[in-house]
């Protein structure tokens, strides 16, 4: 070990997926007692590289050092005997066991045949005072709260000596008391000598607390700088930076009448008190961050979670949404953010999926009518371009880009005037993405109306007509001359 | 539908048909054809030997096989104008006092025709030396051949029928297997079908005395009950969200439970005689009334899962109960009708017993639901739910009547079986797997 080697040094990772290039030769540098913040859009590579510096993944090219060390993780398991310990947004809890149980599961302490119970809890104790909070150590950890649960993470880190902490996200879920008590741990462990990747959207945080900055755009590396040599605003810069001449269709549709109008839509905490309107040939954009209930607002509108307020009015005719069903018999259709647990039954046909929200049209006594089904699906499969060799074949064997198309066809053959996009371009490639922007502009030139709702802000600024921004379940700004609006604009009032 | 989707749909009909081979040749015996079968024959064989006029003396042994061979076999040649100068069943002692008495008649004897058993007497082989004015009568017997037990049509039927409740319950089961499910309590209400029909019938509708009328509408009444116990699970299912493993398994109990009851631990035997025609009846082309039952079930069953929307989404909530949501499908709608269906159908499984052994009893279906889960598996239907085929699951409900049938005409012993029958489970569903390519990991 070399006196001055990083404590983990990243040199030009590669990673790629079936048609997506994840990482493209990425930098980075830990070192002993620092905070780095990692940030990044959605997409911009920074899971995917947590994954290989945890070993849930390899890189295809590129070295990964620890402590000067060349490593290769094939495991999360080689990755935590090198001390580096990945606390992901979800818990690696056993909900049913508790702090010391969970704390300890797979290296139980066992002086001869049976557990060292009041070892383990004594040595958690001691850590639990030392990072100066208070867990209950014998309930079952699906009772602690969010915050204590983290610490129960965090504690298991500890425990089994872990040196580099990767945290994604670590506040997402927090009040902002427990958020400070976070910060404060984390400097604490800070000056214990632990080198903290710290993953987040939250900038005031990332401020408070990293000692430098990563950027990640694209999946490559485009800044590097301490904390004290940046702006805010050259953070936000750099995590956008794309020129935005933008790839975008350009379209030109007087806007119509208001068509869809939601008031006082409530559920939670998710979403609170959410109002707006959609009219005919528009696309309104909901922008925020992920959590920002965005995709929960949209679920209440298509019926899919039941409201604990809220009323909703397509032509002025008041809706009484109880199911998916109701929504879309009433003419309104849902592209759910994740087409793979929600948008599509994987394991089935293409015809199958195509049919499946369009069979009481094309039934007869019960009968599918399955020459009409299979021409319509003809129809739709030339219109979008959907490349499949068989309509028989299992839809989850497509690209990502082709199922998303069958699940677009699948609505369209509904003929919805409202239809609501939960991210429509996530994980598909360039071209198809283009095909779908395309499409979503000849539809409001047909006088539907669309939701969309995007985590990629050249998308928000260069598709829709109108933006709402969200936060914590709320609107908190309407963008109406999209044309004038920047990304920092809507990342501001993202942050709120 | 291409061959290689063929094959892997309904291999397991490749694997029946194979082990109806393997049972075909280890059962291919020696066949003599006895009673009427063997009268028709030899009939045949009279007329052709000697044309016209034949005088003929007719034989049979006095076994219980050969009974009815001499009287058709004396109608059969009156009718064709051949003249019968005595039929004797019995004894080779009765054959030679017909001889003698035939020769002390006198006049020419021209045919014997005898049973198997009867044509190898010893009186017989010294025919021309003993009664040497009879002429030289032929001997004219049936013609043995050589045919494999397991194929002759009576076994064939007789596996139909052994396997028709096992097959009818399996219907509802794959329903219900296709959206993820699972039905435990099958087995229990078989019994308690069996026992509601024959318990209603005994004492609502006259005991042995009852009325068509009255036997149909107890077996009804039996089957929609059932069918409401399986409408109870569906809605604990729906509602509350229990898993189908436990509420099925409650219900699984409740129902023998309630069997037990309802009969106070006896079997109910009153009922008419006609009560039987379902379960042993053979009104269509000889097949057994249950067979045609469960055939016409099957259809109406493939034809559900695969022209009609409610088929669809059978598949779908097995598939992806979330994006079926999502898609407007009405989940909850169309799982309760999983469970119902398979709650009437095992009614309809327990009324086809009951009609099959005269009686209603809270012992019958015991296991039955894990037979009717293996019937549904080897079929291939799978048990995480979205894929299956009615026609596999009656495939394989013949594979395991075929392998029971099969090992007890080769004299295999019943805990044998059992051993064989569950190797033979899991190394078809293995087939499946490795068919597929998901097996091994």
């Amino acid at each position: 070990m070399s006196p001055t080697a990083p404590l983990v040094s990243l040199t030009g990772i590669v990673k790629s997926f079936p048609g997506v290039r994840a990482l493209r030769g990425v930098d980075l540098r830990l070192e002993a007692g620092e905070v780095l913040a990692v940030l990044g859009e959605n997409g911009a590579g920074k899971s995917t590289l947590m994954k290989i510096l945890g070993g849930a993944q390899t890189a295809d090219a590129g070295t990964l050092a620890i402590e000067g060390r060349p490593q290769r993780f094939q495991s999360p398991q080689e990755a935590r005997a090198a001390g580096v310990a990945v606390i992901h947004q979800e818990f690696n809890l056993v909900p049913a066991l508790s702090a010391v149980e969970n704390i300890f599961l797979g290296q139980e302490k066992t002086p001869g045949v049976f557990l060292s119970r009041q070892r383990e809890r004594d040595q958690v104790a001691a850590l639990f005072q030392r990072m100066g909070v208070e867990v209950d150590l014998d309930v079952p950890c699906r009772r602690l709260s969010t915050a204590q649960q983290q610490l129960v993470e965090i504690a298991k880190a500890l425990i089994h000596r872990a040196r580099i902490l990767v945290m994604d996200e670590p506040t997402a879920a927090l009040t902002s008391h427990e958020v400070e008590r976070l910060l404060a741990l984390m400097r604490e462990l800070r000056a214990q000598g632990l080198g903290i990747l710290y993953i987040s959207h939250r900038l005031d945080e990332v401020f408070a607390i990293a000692d430098r900055v990563t950027v990640l755009r694209d999946g490559g590396h485009v800044c590097d700088r301490p904390i004290d040599a940046i702006t805010r605003d050259q953070v936000i810069e750099a995590m956008v930076g794309r020129p935005l001449d933008q790839e975008f269709p350009s379209r030109r549709v007087a806007r119509g009448g208001p068509r869809l109008e939601v008031r006082g839509l409530r559920r939670g905490t998710a979403v609170r008190d959410v109002s707006f309107q959609v009219h005919r040939g528009e696309i309104l954009a909901l922008a925020g961050l992920v959590g920002a209930g965005r995709t929960e607002t949209v679920r209440l509108v298509f019926g899919a979670d039941p409201r604990d307020a809220g009323e909703i009015r397509l032509d002025g005719r008041v809706l009484d949404l109880r199911s998916p069903r109701d929504a879309i018999e009433a003419g309104i259709g849902l592209l759910t953010e994740d087409r793979k647990l929600q948008g599509l039954v994987l394991d089935h046909p293409v015809r199958e999926n195509f049919g499946l929200p369009n069979l009481r049209q094309w039934c007869r006594r019960g009968f599918v009518q399955r020459r009409r089904e299979r021409s319509e699906l003809d129809r739709h499969i030339a219109a979008l371009r959907i490349r499949l060799s068989d309509p028989e074949a299992r839809v989850g064997n497509l690209s990502g880009g082709n199922q998303q198309k069958v699940v677009l066809a699948k609505w369209l053959a509904r003929d919805c005037e409202v239809l609501i996009f939960d991210e429509p371009t996530r994980g598909i490639d360039v071209g198809a993405k283009r095909e779908i922007h395309q499409l979503m502009n000849d539809l409001v030139a047909a006088g539907k109306s669309i939701v969309m709702i995007s985590s990629e802000l050249p998308e928000v600024l260069g598709m829709a007509d109108r933006i709402l921004v969200m936060h914590e379940g709320r609107i908190t700004g309407e963008i109406t001359e999209v044309a004038q609006a920047t990304q920092e604009q809507i990342l501001r009032l993202a942050h709120a | 539908m291409k061959p290689a989707r063929w094959l892997a749909d309904y291999g397991m009909i490749l694997v029946l048909v194979l082990l109806c081979a393997l049972f075909s040749v280890l059962t291919y015996t020696e066949q003599s054809p006895t009673g009427e079968a063997a009268a028709r024959q030899v009939v045949d064989a009279v007329l052709k030997a000697v044309p016209a006029g034949a005088r003929v003396l007719v034989v049979a042994s006095d076994q219980p096989e050969d009974s009815g061979f001499a009287a058709r076999v004396e109608r059969d040649l009156k009718a064709s104008g051949a003249e019968v100068l005595a039929s004797v069943t019995g004894e080779p002692r009765n054959a030679r006092e017909a001889l003698q008495r035939l020769q002390a008649d006198g006049g020419a004897l021209q045919a014997v025709a005898a049973t198997r058993v009867a044509g190898g007497w010893r009186v017989f082989a010294g025919l021309a030396s003993e009664f040497p004015s009879l002429g030289s009568p032929r001997m004219i017997t049936p013609a043995s051949h050589r045919w494999p037990n397991f194929l002759k049509s009576g076994n064939l039927l007789n596996i139909a029928n052994q396997i028709a409740v096992i097959a009818i319950v399996a219907v509802g089961m794959t329903l219900v297997i296709i959206t993820g499910g699972i039905d435990l309590s099958v087995g229990s209400l078989i019994a308690l079908s069996a026992v509601l029909a024959a318990g209603f019938i005994r004492d609502r509708a006259g005991g042995v005395g009852a009325s068509t009328g009255g036997m149909v509408l107890g077996c009804l009444w039996a089957i929609l009950a059932c069918g409401a116990i399986g409408a109870f699970s569906g809605l604990m299912i729906t509602r509350f969200a229990i898993p189908p493993f436990i509420v099925t398994l409650a219900m699984m109990l409740v129902g023998s439970g309630l069997a037990y009851l309802l009969a106070q631990g006896q079997s109910i035997y009153q009922i008419p005689d006609a009560f039987v025609w379902l379960g042993r009846g053979a009104d269509l082309l000889g097949l057994p009334n249950a067979v045609v039952l469960m055939l016409v079930l099957y259809a109406l069953a493939h034809v559900l899962m695969s022209r009609m929307k409610l088929g669809r989404y059978l598949y779908a909530v097995g598939g992806n109960a979330e994006a079926a949501r999502l898609s407007g499908v009405p989940v909850r709608r169309v799982l309760l009708f999983a469970y119902v269906a398979s709650g009437l159908l095992a009614g309809v499984g327990g009324v086809v017993m009951a009609s099959q052994l005269k009686s209603g009893s809270p012992t019958y279906g015991n296991m039955y639901e894990l037979y009717v889960i293996a019937a549904v598996v080897v079929g291939g239907t799978s048990l995480s739910g979205g894929e299956g085929r009615m026609l596999g699951t009656l495939t394989g409900a013949f594979t395991i009547a075929v392998i029971q049938n099969g090992m007890n005409l080769t004299n295999v012993e019943s805990y044998t079986q059992k051993v064989v029958l569950g190797s033979v489970i899991l190394a078809a569903v293995l087939l499946d797997r490795l068919r597929q390519g998901r097996g091994i990991r």
